[in-house]
């Protein structure tokens, strides 16, 4: 039976997402089934670009406004200086030939990795299913998590 | 060495030749040999710990010219 391997992706940051991405389509490639649950700040990696815009109350309303969703909204963790160094970083790896992160997302899917996004989150931000990509496969807690988990030989939070 | 498909990962950073060998390997049937040819220089490390966990065998690893190269046999599933 292959060996499973989770990662908990927490951050909302490009660099800290592409880690992840990274681990992940590796450790699919070397046949491990490979689960990501995205929660709090990391599911700004699979919100839609528009998400958030319906939300009730004008605090999630503003919250969302300010916590924009979407790959190209994810800030570096060090030296983003208001997106100029995410530009740069994205030009330097595209000189170095390396995936951005919509491809790398794209990989783990080819590769059957699978997504399950945080249900406690996704509620207290006044989110649903519509503002999140189609790679999605599951909407749960932290119980369907520890479930994948406990299998796990390799889990890393991020 | 003979190798039935041939995949070239010149300029190319982790993941990508690993992923890449990956997608070739499952295209092709067991048996047929996996050539890669990579210049990262952690593929060497690599492409080993990729065989000892897919199970595929590494029939050799050479390095020439900068680049390394990698003769991979597919198993059975």
């Amino acid at each position: 039976m292959a060996k499973k391997m989770t990662i908990v992706l927490f951050s909302g940051e490009l660099d800290r997402a592409l880690a992840a991405f990274n681990v992940a389509t590796t450790a699919a490639s070397m046949g491990m089934e490979v689960t990501i649950f995205f929660t709090f700040w990391g599911l700004n990696a699979i919100r839609k670009q528009t998400s958030g815009r319906k939300a009730s109350g004008w605090m999630r309303k503003m919250f969302n406004w300010m916590n924009r969703g979407g790959t190209r909204n994810l800030p570096l963790s060090k030296f983003d200086m208001v997106g100029v160094g995410r530009s740069m970083m994205k030009k330097v790896m595209k000189d170095s030939n390396l995936p951005s992160l919509e491809e790398m997302m794209s990989l783990a899917k080819e590769l059957g990795v699978r997504f399950i996004a945080c249900t406690t989150t996704i509620g207290m931000m006044g989110l649903g299913p519509e503002d999140f990509v189609s790679y999605v496969d599951e909407y749960a807690g932290a119980a369907t998590y520890l479930g994948q988990a406990q299998q796990g030989v390799v889990n890393l939070f991020i | 060495m003979e190798a039935e498909v041939r995949l070239d990962c010149s300029n190319q950073l982790c993941p990508m030749p690993i992923v890449r060998a990956k997608q070739e390997i499952m295209k092709m049937v067991a048996g047929q040999v996996l050539e890669i040819v990579a210049t990262d220089p952690g593929f060497p490390s690599d492409v080993k710990a990729f065989c000892a966990a897919t199970g595929n065998e590494l029939l050799a690893l050479e390095e020439a010219a900068g680049k390394f190269r990698a003769y991979v046999r597919k198993q059975a599933e």
